[in-house]
């Protein structure tokens, strides 16, 4: 396992046997063009300069490393929370949407779509299509727009189309297809932002690289605190598994950094309401992608259930499954329970109310002892205040 | 060299009708005699299309049609249950479309067996790349007599169409406009340019045109600039009463002639 790397465990499309563009020739040419232009626009001098400046400006970043003092104290071990809660839209998300609408712009095109589950990304790309003045599409299931209403209405206000998929089962499984189909049918205005480390290559590894700077900011931020530019633990949620892919890059190669990917596995791995794809996926094609995924018998996706609509997929990034499979990563599946209890837990201690995403990855921590003398850093991924009304309602506060 | 009831029906000189029929549909046991209706219509062969829980190039058509199947309880076993039966009735030549994640699931060199013990002659894996074909399936297809079909759009380009043509075992399925199943959007300029530029491209194989074709005129136009047509979410939308023979009947005719 010497020099693992990101950029070589990422080869010709895959991480290992993971990955890849399984998609239907009406998509091909779409894929092609941005898989042959991703990396000059990324590394040219314009896009590193516009993309810095909007990180720095709009969204605020670098986002603190926070040492958390009291949940130290609580858990005998040092404690450090990666603050993206504390990003414009209040999650990570916003990290990918304004790296891929520059991509976007520079490859001239007009028209922007995206499909959201809990609206988060849905949110975050709306926000960046009234900041560049683009047409803005969100393909969302019928079943989320009910249940997020407020992100429906944020979305609606900065301009976008909120358009219900009717489709299978309603929810994010769905809205991802009707996207897809959005692009086949408008193959040269419109650009595809996706919202995780998935689908068809090159999807997860450009947004892995509009993520890293989470884990770029950590090196520094590190070294300064703990006079050594890496932890001894790194912690992060996963449902497609872009803010674990942001945490863990700088890291990926350093065998001393341990790597936990918390994953929601609902009401439990075996109770058939789960999203633990890490736990009982198997290899399979979801979206574009060779990859882990919920699957009966027949080979027909299943739909997972989480509390948390942001880790509520059945399949997961081609870069976990290998991680997950190669030992590289230690998988941790946290059920409902277990994450609502350590969301009221962070905001008694540290007065954070955390997203419902990020308390699967905090729920970590009684899951693992770490030892005193330990460095752990937890990716706060974002705020709770779009899980408001399942808090009040699961802590009687009402 | 592949030679099957499908390689056997192409060489013929003739314009070709394909109708796509969703396996288990509306009935999970109507299959066998929705093929047998369509064979005796003088359809030429059919796409059997196996249902998928998320059929991302097809439209809200067979989308809805395969789930209705796959809440019928349709499985890949009760497909090859079915093609066996339709097989001992008819030579039609069956062309098998589903998604690679099923066949990933059930075992790729066991499904290609499969495929070849029941009768099965062609296939269309939509979202199946050619290098993996090529690395992977192309010699496992030839080991069981199976003819593989390649979709082309506006937008591949003439080397891509070369290549799709060298390795089309079976048809080359023309997508006649940048959508997805279901549409349908009129032909223009660009339409016909496409086609031209095919007709030009694409020497050796046939060239059979799908999506959107559901009406007389759509039917003539494009068999007048192909070697067939395909149609699918038309002709599942017109099994819309109880009485399927009927159904057929009155779709094929209206087809062939203008109402
Ligand atoms: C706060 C937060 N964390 C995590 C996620 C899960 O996404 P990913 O696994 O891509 O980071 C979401 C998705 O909506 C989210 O909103």
């Amino acid at each position: 396992m010497n020099n693992i790397t990101i950029q070589n465990l990422y080869k010709d499309g895959y991480y290992g046997q993971f990955g890849g563009a399984y998609i239907p020739e009406l998509l091909h040419s779409n894929i092609e063009e941005l898989k042959q232009n991703y990396l000059d626009i990324i590394d040219s001098d314009e896009f590193q300069k516009e993309f810095k400046s909007l990180l720095k400006d709009y969204v605020g970043r670098p986002t603190p490393l926070y040492f958390a003092k009291r949940l130290s104290q609580q858990y005998n071990t040092n404690i450090f929370l990666k603050r993206e809660d504390l990003n414009h839209t209040g999650a990570h998300k916003i990290n990918n949407t304004i790296g891929q609408i520059l991509v976007a712009k520079h490859l001239g095109k007009s028209r922007i779509i995206a499909e959201t589950g809990a609206g988060q990304h849905g949110v975050a790309t709306a926000t960046v299509c009234a900041l560049m003045n683009l047409e803005c599409i969100i393909y969302m299931g019928e079943i989320d727009i009910a249940r997020q209403a407020p992100n429906v209405a944020k979305m609606k206000m900065l301009g976008a189309t909120v358009v219900p998929a009717t489709s299978g089962s309603k929810t994010l499984k769905d809205a991802t297809n009707e996207a897809i189909r959005d692009w086949i049918n408008h193959p040269e205005n419109t650009y595809y932002i996706i919202g995780s480390v998935v689908g068809p290559d090159p999807y997860p590894d450009m947004v892995a690289r509009f993520q890293s700077i989470i884990s770029i900011e950590m090196e520094s931020q590190l070294l300064e605190k703990t006079n050594r530019n890496y932890p001894d633990h790194i912690i992060a949620c996963v449902g497609g598994g872009s803010n674990a892919a942001g945490a863990f890059y700088q890291f990926i190669g350093n065998e001393k950094v341990t790597l936990h990917v918390a994953e929601a596995s609902g009401k439990g791995i075996e109770s058939g309401e789960t999203a633990a794809t890490g736990a009982i996926g198997t290899l399979g094609v979801i979206h574009g992608s060779r990859t882990l995924l919920m699957q009966d018998e027949n080979g027909q996706i299943i739909e997972p259930y989480s509390i948390s609509a942001g880790l509520d997929y059945p399949g997961i990034g081609p870069l976990h499954a290998e991680l997950i499979c190669s030992k590289r990563a230690t998988l941790h599946s946290i059920s409902d329970d277990e994450a609502l209890i350590s969301a009221l837990n962070i905001t008694k201690k540290e007065g954070i109310i955390p997203a419902l995403e990020s308390s699967h990855a905090l729920a970590v921590l009684n899951k693992t002892t770490f030892s005193p003398s330990e460095n752990v850093v937890i990716n706060l991924s974002g705020r709770g205040d779009k899980d408001m009304a399942t808090y009040l309602n699961q802590f009687n506060l009402i | 060299m592949i030679d099957n009831n499908l390689t056997r029906v192409l060489v013929r000189d003739k314009k070709f009708l394909s109708i796509y029929v969703t396996a288990g549909y509306p009935k999970l046991n109507d299959t066998a005699h929705i093929v047998k209706q369509l064979a005796s219509k003088q359809v030429d062969f059919i796409e059997l299309g196996m249902p998928f829980s998320d059929p991302m190039a097809d439209g809200p058509v067979i989308q809805e049609t395969s789930s209705v199947a796959i809440n019928n309880g349709m499985t890949l076993s009760l497909y090859f249950e079915q093609v066996e039966e339709i097989r001992s009735k008819s030579s039609i030549p069956l062309v098998f479309m589903g998604y690679y994640n099923q066949i990933i699931c059930y075992g790729i060199e066991k499904f290609y067996q499969k495929c070849e013990e029941c009768g099965i002659d062609g296939l269309i894996i939509p979202d199946l790349p050619m290098t993996e074909y090529e690395n992977e399936h192309q010699i496992l297809q030839e080991k069981y007599n199976l003819s593989m079909t390649f979709l082309i759009t506006p937008q591949t380009s003439n080397e891509r169409l070369q290549k799709i043509d060298k390795l089309t075992t079976g048809f080359i399925y023309v997508v006649s406009s940048n959508s997805i199943t279901g549409s349908t959007k009129n032909s223009s300029n660009q339409t016909i340019d496409y086609l031209k530029r095919i007709g030009q491209t694409v020497t050796k194989s046939q060239k059979i045109v799908g999506f959107g074709i559901h009406d007389h005129e759509t039917f003539s136009n494009a068999l007048a600039h192909n070697d067939g047509a395909i149609i699918g979410s038309a002709f599942l939308k017109s099994l819309n009463s109880d009485n399927l023979e009927t159904d057929i009947n009155n779709f094929i005719n209206s087809l062939k002639q203008t109402s």
